[in-house]
């Protein structure tokens, strides 16, 4: 055994630390169709000190360190692009308190989306927290790492790191620091009115250092759930229909989404409003307003509300929604990636044609459509594209395609989110010199030896 | 291995819905619960599985321990979001195992299962002549023709825990008169458990035996101790051309209620662990819960994670011998105690004599010998109605 491999087995235990073949080839890659690359160790810490020790260590001998939730990013983001450690933080899964009256909730960094949803479920039932669709195991972490959104983005706070309320970190260099109230007084009620440190560490990609625990914010979970499915043939009317239900203020949810499969809906946009409400009547009530804001649009019958059969109804309701998981069987081959680009509203039209014009070109399939982030502020557009892993010339072909799309949306005025390494190349090209430099600098003070996530937010 | 499966590797996403139950509460793979790696997740099997047939990485020790550390529970089965190949996956976990057991690079307490259930007929190098002694004066007669054969299968034979039980079953079945008999040093090792283990031809073989002993003796119906049994005579016997009523002795005592058997009162607070083979394998959720249901004074509650969501006790798939999950308290027989006991339950009710033991055993691993205790359906029902016995 070499010596850092003894060095880590010290800090977390033998059980816990591989540098076996299996787990280098699965730690290499995900599930997209990024390059692998194998670390040269994998490393499960159970707490904030073994992150602290291993970060330290990592940092003494300059070995890259890649801190990995789920994994779930499809993006390659915890694919080890210089080896070194990949942590993966899923054994630090503890809820650690949840602030029934303050609504929040602390978490360790590796504790899932779903186990969170679990325990607060059994444990306090009027609360939740906003759950992204991405599969119950991402984790909480992971997904406030890099801006997620999710089914309380549109009413509630915005992104999910909008809704951090504190962090506790592992800095580069080894520290344990607390970021937020917690940092002055016991409760991790808020990030104001201190200086924002918390920033430094959302949208990172974990390249400022490793989140260990969480303060997320929690809101009020109605019991009564409903949806309501509006179906137009005309792109051009998406900004103007997401806006009126946006203004109703009565929408928890709203989704839009457009696929060239069922073949009878080729063409037709559908909306996807969630609705949630404390009883029957406040639900038939919102439902109303709703329809009411879109009555120019079925009056003049260019588009209707959509009778929602059953079992469709519950795959809408299902949160996380197993359905999107579904998608990368769409080519019976285990696999898509998307480009989510954050932009504002009224680019979904150009950005859908976009997304038809580069697949219908390269000749891959596609679902696209747009989750809308806090009031319409702006919208996670997202170009998805399925892709048979067995097949080699369709996975080039969706690598492709996504790397047309991040251009585009960047053209289109609009930021790539999550992206690949090779989009933040783009992003980081046509940023502001200045704001690029003061990355570089805060990069070089938290992390002098540039061992967390190499290759991310990397000014070539 | 078959190209049905080969085909099915690469569609698997690796999203992770099979680690969680259904309501997500908590990892519900026990090899995940175990080691942690995304490896250990049937995930990081199928993509293993297929990385080791494209010649991308060799089968080790290590991978051996990846595919064998599967307890074949089928929680991925139920959780998986891929309807085209959620149903195959532990066939896929199987059919690997069996590749590895023709090339002779399974792991040695795997090695030493087959070759004593090879060499002995049972796992426990233990004279066949031994196998009817758990019934030892409980004046069970061999089987001549009665109703049904009570078929008590390697554990129920042998394991201390496990002939405890199959005494009290039959006693129980017994006083409610039903007409059995058992074949002793007759019988054969039911052979799922070798199936799940990849050796197909040895439990094809064992299955042949039993089904030409069942043939020979005119059995119809049979009454089994272990879920284990109960799916390889249900499930695969049939492919065997052994045709039979199976029935898990769960599902005798819950048609007999309210005529023969009337259970009388149990005045504890009862939590119910479904076992893999079972429920998940054979969706009898229902048997076991009626039976507790009709106790009287029996406070029934029920653990998170129940029914089709149950947390394997990690003996399935051939573990309970090869113990390729080791211990901890990441353990899921541990893990489940725990849920138990944050029920409040002072009893963890089994009706399976590999949940049996593990769950003993994990009660003693977590020092709670004090808390609950594991108690198999039939001696809950005996201990309440033990007037009429
Ligand atoms: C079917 C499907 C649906 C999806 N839907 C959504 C959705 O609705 N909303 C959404 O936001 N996303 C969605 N995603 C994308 C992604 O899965 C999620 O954002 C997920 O929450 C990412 O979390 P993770 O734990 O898997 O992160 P990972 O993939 O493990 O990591 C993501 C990034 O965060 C870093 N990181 C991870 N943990 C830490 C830590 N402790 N400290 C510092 N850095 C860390 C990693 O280095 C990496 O750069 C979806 C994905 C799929 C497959």
């Amino acid at each position: 055994m070499d010596q850092i491999h003894e060095r880590l087995t010290e800090i977390v235990g033998a059980a816990y630390v591989s540098d076996a073949a299996e787990e280098k080839f699965i730690y290499s890659r995900d599930q997209g169709v990024q390059e692998p690359h194998a670390p040269d160790y994998v490393v499960l810490p159970g707490s904030a000190e073994e992150v602290s020790a291993v970060v330290g260590l990592a940092n003494r001998e300059k070995i890259p360190v890649v801190p990995m939730g789920g994994g779930l990013v499809l993006s390659g983001l915890t694919i080890p692009q210089k080896g070194g450690i990949v942590l993966d933080m899923k054994r630090m899964n503890r809820i650690i308190e949840v602030n029934e009256k303050s609504h929040y909730a602390v978490v360790e960094a590796g504790t899932s989306q779903g186990m969170l949803d679990a325990y607060l479920k059994k444990h306090h039932s009027a609360l939740k927290h906003s759950l992204p669709d991405a599969p119950p195991v991402a984790t909480i972490a992971g997904n406030i790492a890099i801006h997620g959104s999710g089914h309380l983005s549109q009413s509630e706070g915005g992104f999910h790191s909008e809704m951090v309320t504190g962090l506790e970190v592992v800095l580069p260099t080894g520290e344990l620091v607390r970021l937020g109230s917690c940092s002055t007084v016991p409760g991790w009620f808020s990030r104001a009115p201190l200086p924002d440190l918390v920033g430094l560490f959302l949208g990172w990609n974990g390249t400022t250092g490793v989140i260990t625990k969480v303060g997320i914010k929690l809101y009020p979970r109605p019991p009564y759930h409903d949806v309501l499915v509006f179906m137009t043939e005309d792109i051009d009317a998406a900004p103007d229909i997401l806006c009126r239900i946006i203004n109703t203020g009565m929408a928890e949810d709203i989704n839009y989404a457009l696929a060239p499969k069922p073949d009878y809906l080729n063409g037709f946009q559908m909306t996807v409003i969630n609705i949630t409400a404390h009883s029957e009547e406040e639900l038939g009530m919102k439902k109303k307003i709703i329809r009411e804001s879109l009555r120019h649009y079925f009056e003049t019958k260019e588009a209707g509300f959509m009778p929602v059969p059953p079992n469709l109804k519950a795959n809408f309701l299902e949160v996380p929604q197993k359905a999107l998981s579904k998608f990368a069987d769409v080519r019976k081959g285990g696999g898509f990636e998307y480009v989510g680009a954050i932009m504002p509203l009224e680019k979904i039209p150009q950005a859908c044609r976009a997304g038809m014009e580069i697949t219908g070109r390269i000749g891959i399939t596609y679902s696209l459509g747009a989750r809308i982030i806090g009031r319409g502020h702006s919208a996670m557009f997202f170009f998805a594209y399925p892709f048979n892993r067995a097949d080699a010339s369709e996975v080039g072909k969706v690598a492709r395609a996504l790397e047309e799309t991040n251009e585009t949306a960047l053209k289109l005025g609009g930021i790539p989110w999550k992206t690949e390494i090779s989009g933040q190349q783009l992003i980081l090209r046509q940023m502001d010199p200045q704001t690029r430099e003061l990355m570089e600098k805060i990069r070089g003070v938290l992390d002098p030896n540039r061992i967390m996530n190499p290759g991310n937010w990397e000014v070539a | 291995m078959d190209r049905d499966y080969t085909e099915l590797l690469h569609r698997c996403f690796r999203c992770g819905w099979c680690k969680l139950p259904t309501n997500y509460q908590d990892f519900n793979c026990p090899a995940y619960l175990k080691y942690r790696f995304e490896s250990f997740a049937s995930g990081g099997r199928m993509w293993l599985i297929r990385a080791w047939l494209n010649g991308e990485i060799e089968p080790g020790e290590r991978f051996a321990k990846i595919l064998y550390s599967c307890v074949t529970c089928r929680n991925c089965v139920e959780a998986c979001a891929l309807p085209n190949i959620k149903d195959r996956l532990v066939d896929i976990f199987v059919a690997a195992r069996a590749d590895l057991v023709e090339q002779g690079r399974i792991p040695p307490a795997v090695r030493d299962y087959l070759k004593a259930l090879s060499v002995s007929g049972n796992p426990y190098k233990m004279p066949q002549e031994h196998r009817g002694n758990w019934a030892e004066g409980l004046g069970i007669e061999r089987y001549h023709g009665q109703e049904y054969l009570f078929y008590v299968g390697d554990v129920g034979s042998y394991d201390e825990v496990g002939m405890r039980m199959a005494r009290s079953v039959a006693a129980l079945l017994q006083s409610a008169g039903v007409s059995l008999g058992i074949l002793g040093e007759e019988e054969t090792s039911d052979g799922n458990d070798a199936r799940a283990l990849g050796e197909k031809g040895l439990a094809d073989y064992l299955a042949g035996q039993n089904i030409g002993t069942f043939r020979n003796k005119g059995v119809k119906k049979i009454i089994t101790l272990s879920p284990h049994g109960y799916n390889a005579m249900r499930n695969e016997y049939p492919v065997c051309g052994g045709v039979f009523e199976v029935f898990h002795y769960t599902q005798i005592i819950n048609l007999l209620l309210g005529g023969r058997i009337r259970p009388g009162e149990y005045l504890k607070r009862v939590t119910y662990h479904d076992p893999c083979y079972l429920g998940r394998w054979n969706n009898e959720y229902g048997a076991p819960r009626r039976i507790l249901g009709s106790i009287r004074g029996l406070v029934f509650v029920e653990m998170d994670r129940n029914r089709n969501n149950a947390l394997c006790c990690g003996g399935g798939g051939g573990n309970f011998f090869t113990d390729m999950l080791g211990t901890g308290p990441d353990l899921s027989s541990r893990a489940r105690v725990r849920e138990a006991l944050a029920t409040g339950a002072e009893i963890i009710a089994v009706a399976c004599p590999q949940c049996y033991k593990m769950l003993d055993d994990a009660v003693k691993a977590e020092g709670a010998q004090d808390a609950i205790e594991v108690k198999e359906v039939s001696e809950i029902v005996s201990a309440s109605w033990g007037s009429h016995l």
